[in-house]
């Protein structure tokens, strides 16, 4: 249950061991917080994360689940699993992806299904059994990582914006869907984020950090938003970019 | 069934219930006949700060001004009354007042349930000499999760009996309640009103070695603004209704409370900030006299000043805010000391903050008041640092051996409900005994764990 000072008591992070989710998670605990489940692929990895996170108060414990997070079908049992003894989800933040950045899609058209699967199929199958989950309970935030990629799709990461785009606006739909029952989804945009997976890649303008899009979470997750932009200058630079005719978008010197 | 959004009175933490307006036995039996694993809360006027009258995801009974249970009656000789679970203090008053009988306990507002008041243990200005609202209680009618009717009373299963008093609604649903009032010559309170120039005066002033216990009615407003030398400084009011000698004018028993003023449905995030509270303090600070003054008040005036305005609970805007009502045993004035030096130095601004000595605990186990000084707060839910303040501060409390008042929390963790309430444990047993397949709940059990056995 949440109290009455915004603090969620149970958290759930899928895509335990992504960094921009751990810094969301790292900057959602705060006392009040009493579970915390890490959902990923690597539990060796996510381990250490949990236990840095443990240390931190008396009163927390933190779990670690494995999941496929490319097993669209797999997704309503693992919200099942994270709910054991009965414990309701006040925040479930979704961090699993897969970049794929500089695949060949036209030599390798297969590899469409891998980023498919993960960022669009499966995270639109996780985003519906939360919902079902949280519609039950009366009341849930989810937090969705999405990105800047989805709002206006380039060449270059076509894929991966196309997924971005996917699972965007079914979050925004599925929002309003759920009007009405407690229930509500954070969409957040981040721009280029220097983390290890975007490693070794030139950085763009107006590149940010996990910890930067923690702040900018933190500071929504209690807010009536539906969308946020991190760095927020972005939402001005992609609400022109997003109107651009195509002739002008494709003259633009971006990748 | 309709689902509604529904929150405590601080506007904080809300979540959907599907909501029912029972008006026969029946009807709450066939909602518990239908309860989900979600489970079922009942709710009163809604006037607790936190989420003890709500259920995420389950059933809500709306209780206010619901017929259920018996019939209102007052026996005019002896004062003993009878009212459904859903009738308000407000209602009792008007009716009871004019015919020479004060409820026997009534918090800031009049604007509770029966039921309510059973559920929360409610206490008032007079708990230092006559306890909380459950030991004036004589008689009720539960219903408990099975659609069973029970009667329970201090000496008819007294187990029962004072798990549901203080059990904030998780042992069942009072249908009606025989409560022996006080008698009263008049309609208005004798009231005297003293400015104390900081905390060690205040302290002084109702301490067991003065004269507190010559008052009924006693509290103090304390400034949780001013620091350095003032820090603590507060305005003490202490009465008892008048004497018939003391009052003039023909019509004595008049009572014509009013709603005055309504407040704004749309009052901006910031406008109770740190200055205008600020600001504020200093002027109910100045207002009091400086010398000791006599004066006679109406009931609303001194039991109720904030009924007066409607929905003030909405000047915090949509952010919300929390009450923080804790108490330590007599001997730890020095905790409450620090408690307030850190409230006030931290620059956490409280409108309105009282302090008060309370009397010995009673037989409940969930029985908030104890012996021992306790001080209520208000703060904007969405001040930056909150949580790790108050978590500091709970801790000061439960080191000290005090506890915090379930119908006023918003935010304390499991485990300071099982440090504070000694007999937490004895109190879940009764409960489970008599709820054995769980069906109460309530967002403020699921938090704290309350039905939770084991842990």
């Amino acid at each position: 249950m949440k109290n009455g000072v915004g603090v969620p008591q149970n958290i759930v992070l899928f895509g335990g061991t992504s960094e921009i989710g751990q810094s969301i998670v790292s900057s959602l605990v705060q006392p009040g917080v009493s579970h915390v489940s890490l959902v990923c692929r690597d539990v060796d990895a996510g381990s250490a994360f949990a236990e840095s996170l443990g240390d931190r108060f008396d009163d927390l414990s933190v779990g670690v689940v494995r999941f496929d997070a490319a097993d669209h079908a797999a997704m309503g049992s693992i919200v099942d699993e994270v709910c054991d003894e009965g414990r309701d989800i006040d925040v479930a933040v979704i961090a699993q992806g897969v970049l794929a950045e500089g695949v060949d899609y036209f030599s390798h058209p297969e590899k469409v299904h891998e980023v498919m699967a993960v960022n669009a199929t499966a995270t639109i199958s996780l985003l519906y059994a939360l919902a079902e989950r949280m519609r039950r309970q009366g009341y849930g935030r989810i937090v969705l990582l999405s990105s800047v990629a989805g709002v206006r799709v380039r060449k270059g990461n076509s894929v991966y914006g196309a997924s971005k785009a996917a699972v965007d606006s079914l979050a925004i739909a599925l929002d309003h869907e759920l009007a009405g029952t407690g229930v509500s989804i954070l969409v957040v945009r981040p721009g280029f984020v220097v983390s290890k997976m975007t490693a070794g890649m030139k950085k763009a303008p107006f590149s940010t950090t996990p910890d930067a899009v923690a702040k900018i979470v933190v500071g929504s997750v209690n807010a009536s938003k539906t969308v946020v932009y991190a760095p927020s200058v972005l939402q001005y630079v992609f609400g022109v970019f997003r109107l651009l005719p195509q002739a002008v978008w494709r003259r633009l010197p971006l990748g | 069934m309709p689902k509604q959004r529904l929150s405590g009175w601080g506007r904080t933490a809300w979540t959907v219930s599907e909501t029912v307006h029972p008006s026969t036995e029946a009807d709450l039996r066939s909602v518990l006949g239908d309860a989900t694993d979600r489970g079922v809360i009942a709710r009163g006027l809604g006037r607790s700060y936190g989420a003890a009258a709500q259920n995420a995801g389950g059933q809500v009974l709306m209780m206010a001004g619901s017929p259920v249970g018996s019939g209102f009656a007052l026996d005019e000789s002896t004062g003993v009354l009878t009212a459904p679970a859903g009738m308000s203090l407000d209602d009792i008053l008007k009716h009871s007042v004019p015919r020479g009988w004060f409820v026997p306990v009534t918090p800031g507002t009049r604007f509770v349930t029966i039921g309510g008041a059973i559920g929360s243990d409610i206490h008032g200005k007079n708990h230092h000499l006559d306890g909380s609202f459950g030991q004036h209680v004589l008689s009720l009618r539960l219903m408990l999760a099975s659609g069973e009717v029970v009667s329970l009373s201090p000496t008819d299963r007294p187990l029962w009996f004072w798990a549901t008093v203080g059990g904030m609604g998780l042992t069942g649903v009072v249908l009606d309640a025989t409560i022996q009032m006080l008698r009263i010559e008049t309609s208005r309170v004798r009231v005297e009103t003293e400015r104390l120039p900081d905390f060690d005066s205040v302290v002084a002033a109702m301490s067991t070695d003065g004269d507190d216990d010559t008052y009924r009615y006693s509290v103090s407003w304390v400034d949780l603004v001013a620091t350095g030398k003032s820090m603590g400084r507060g305005v003490l009011t202490r009465g008892d209704h008048a004497k018939a000698s003391e009052v003039d004018g023909k019509d004595i028993l008049a009572y014509d409370p009013k709603v005055r003023l309504a407040a704004p449905g749309w009052a901006p995030n910031q406008l109770l900030n740190k200055l205008s509270i600020k600001a504020f303090n200093e002027l109910w600070y100045r207002k009091a006299p400086a010398k000791r003054h006599v004066g006679i008040e109406s009931i609303p005036a001194f039991f109720h000043p904030l009924d007066g305005v409607r929905k003030w609970n909405s000047l915090y805007g949509t952010q919300g805010f929390i009450q923080y009502q804790f108490i330590v045993p007599l001997s730890e004035v020095e905790v409450m000391r620090k408690v307030i030096e850190t409230f006030a130095g931290q620059g956490v601004a409280s409108f309105l903050a009282v302090l008060k000595r309370m009397g010995p605990q009673n037989s409940a186990p969930m029985s908030f008041p104890t012996e021992g000084w306790t001080l209520t707060l208000d703060m904007a839910a969405g001040i930056r640092g909150l949580p790790e303040l108050l978590s500091r501060v709970d801790s000061m409390v439960l080191d000290a051996g005090g506890r915090h008042y379930l119908a006023k929390d918003s935010h304390v963790s499991p485990v300071a409900v099982r440090r504070g309430y000694a007999r937490f444990r004895d109190w879940q047993d009764v409960r489970h005994e008599m709820d054995p397949t769980m069906v109460w709940n309530s967002d403020l059990a699921r938090r704290l764990g309350l039905l939770n056995k084991g842990d």
